[in-house]
């Protein structure tokens, strides 16, 4: 019981990140409304930046930001600072998921002029009546 | 669907929960992910970029590349949005609706009906969603936006100590311009940053950013290898890098500001460039 | 160990996305996820990655926010589910 508690306090991010993921899957799969699904997308996309985030950290040390960068030259070692590397591959990652929201957005109101509604099945049955007759 | 959906989450969701229980622990400094390449970045940065700011470093200059096509990316949904919604003007407008400014009056015109004059100082034009005129709400924002822009500048110009850099000072300047359309109207802001010049400066930013590149290229070393640029900027090899960090998170701060105002002119219009929130 | 105030903002992370899929209307949905965009903020800043704590933090409570809004503005705030 003891050892469970601890594995449950070293793995909590991974753990969160998981349940945030299917959270976002969940949205994807079930939800009708394609803004919801809009949404979940956007879970999807930064459960993922929590888990490269839960990566980088090391327990106690610095922020990725060299101390005294100009100063007396001393000897800078590497295990005293945070992994900087998935911050930036994170950072990139962020601003390109708000121009992908702002492109599904784009097409959900674009739906929206053709059919006059968000939800999914509403639009397939209408699709279907075009494709009837 | 719902009960397939949520069968198909709390399988995977059991599969990686099991999985993920053979990760290193939180917090481990001696994990894969932080012994290989990532030593190197922080041991050289002081002595290859004089950058004290690791993630500035390792985005604008080690993975020079990487960026350079998030940026492209950026531009790339700008276009989409812009293919996607933008419209023309019908020719019969539908009925709009005006102020009289000295009475507070609100007028409405008809389809077909005669418009004021376009530069009209006496009747102002309003949206047909959002009547309230709200002097505190404008005025405030008329003095915030001021400030708003010039933090944006400190971001991007102090990214390299700090954290900050061109992509967060570009959302930052895109965001001060959208605080006026929202507090004003989406006409006044056209008025001053109109969709042309958001789509040059998009393209200049990126194009600025491939420049510098291609600059390097020129003067004799590999593409985005800012060494190159030391007689241009008169400095060793290690502050020539620094500056041409510079130059390229001035090209991403100019791309992602434009792109942000012109997505957000094309979503809150949708397309029509007439009415905003 | 995961640190206390991480798992916290975590905990209230996990329970801000699951309310802005469940919201029953399409506005509330877009603030409630402007919550989770910063609360997520919040945990990143815990984290020590403060560049990517101050991106999500304009990005991701500011302007995806307002996109989502102006979206349905333009579109419909019912929705079925």
């Amino acid at each position: 019981m003891e050892n469970l508690i601890h594995m449950i306090g070293a793995k909590f991010n991974y753990i969160a990140y998981i349940i945030l993921m299917m959270i976002g899957l969940y949205a994807l799969i079930a939800k009708n409304n394609l803004v919801k699904k809009i949404i979940g997308m956007s879970i999807f996309q930064t459960s993922i930046i929590l888990f490269y985030v839960s990566t980088a950290y090391k327990t106690g040390k610095a922020i990725p930001i060299v101390e005294h960068g100009h100063g007396a030259h001393s000897v800078i070692h590497a295990t005293d600072y945070i992994n900087p590397l998935p911050h930036v591959l994170m950072l990139t990652a962020i601003v390109v998921s708000v121009a992908t929201l702002g492109v599904a957005l784009a097409l959900a109101i674009k739906v929206y002029r053709q059919y006059g509604t968000l939800e999914e099945d509403d639009i397939n049955s209408q699709i279907r009546i075009q494709a009837g007759k | 669907m719902k009960i397939t959906g949520l069968v198909t989450v709390i399988i995977c969701g059991a599969l990686l929960i099991f999985y993920a229980m053979d990760f290193p622990d939180f917090g481990d400094g001696t994990s894969p992910a932080s012994t290989y390449l990532s030593p190197y970045f922080i041991e050289h940065t002081i002595e290859d970029a004089n950058v004290p700011n690791i993630v500035t470093t390792v985005l604008a200059d080690y993975r020079g590349y990487d960026t350079m096509y998030e940026t492209t990316v950026v531009f790339t949904a700008g276009l989409a949005c812009f293919f996607l919604l933008r419209r023309k003007e019908s020719q019969n407008p539908p009925a709009r609706f005006y102020r009289h400014t000295p009475t507070g009056i609100t007028l409405r015109i008809e389809e077909g009906g005669k418009l004021p004059a376009e530069g009209s100082k006496v009747f102002m034009r309003i949206d047909s969603l959002w009547a309230p005129d709200s002097l505190i709400i404008k005025n405030t924002c008329r003095l915030v936006i001021a400030f708003i822009q010039l933090f944006a500048l400190y971001v991007v110009a102090h990214g390299h100590h700090s954290p900050g850099g061109g992509f967060q000072g570009g959302v930052l300047l895109g965001s001060s311009i959208i605080l006026f359309a929202i507090s004003n109207d989406l006409r006044r802001s056209i008025k001053r940053f109109n969709e042309k010049t958001s789509a040059i400066l998009g393209a200049l930013g990126v194009l600025l950013y491939a420049g510098t590149g291609f600059l390097c290229l020129l003067l004799g070393a590999h593409f985005l290898n800012y060494k190159a640029l030391a007689p241009i900027f008169r400095s060793t090899a290690a502050m020539a890098r620094s500056h041409g960090i510079l130059c390229v998170e001035i090209g991403v701060a100019f791309a992602v500001m434009a792109v942000m105002i012109w997505i957000y002119y094309n979503l809150s219009s949708a397309g029509k460039h007439d009415e905003g929130l | 160990m995961s640190l206390p105030i991480d798992m916290i903002i975590l905990s209230l992370v996990v329970v801000s996305g699951i309310a802005a899929i469940s919201v029953k209307d399409l506005l509330g949905a877009a603030i409630v996820f402007s919550a989770y965009s910063f609360l997520m903020c919040l945990s990143w800043a815990v984290m020590g990655a403060v560049d990517v704590a101050f991106t999500e933090a304009t990005v991701g409570a500011g302007v995806s926010t307002v996109f989502c809004v102006a979206a349905v503005f333009h579109t419909t705030r019912r929705t079925k589910d």
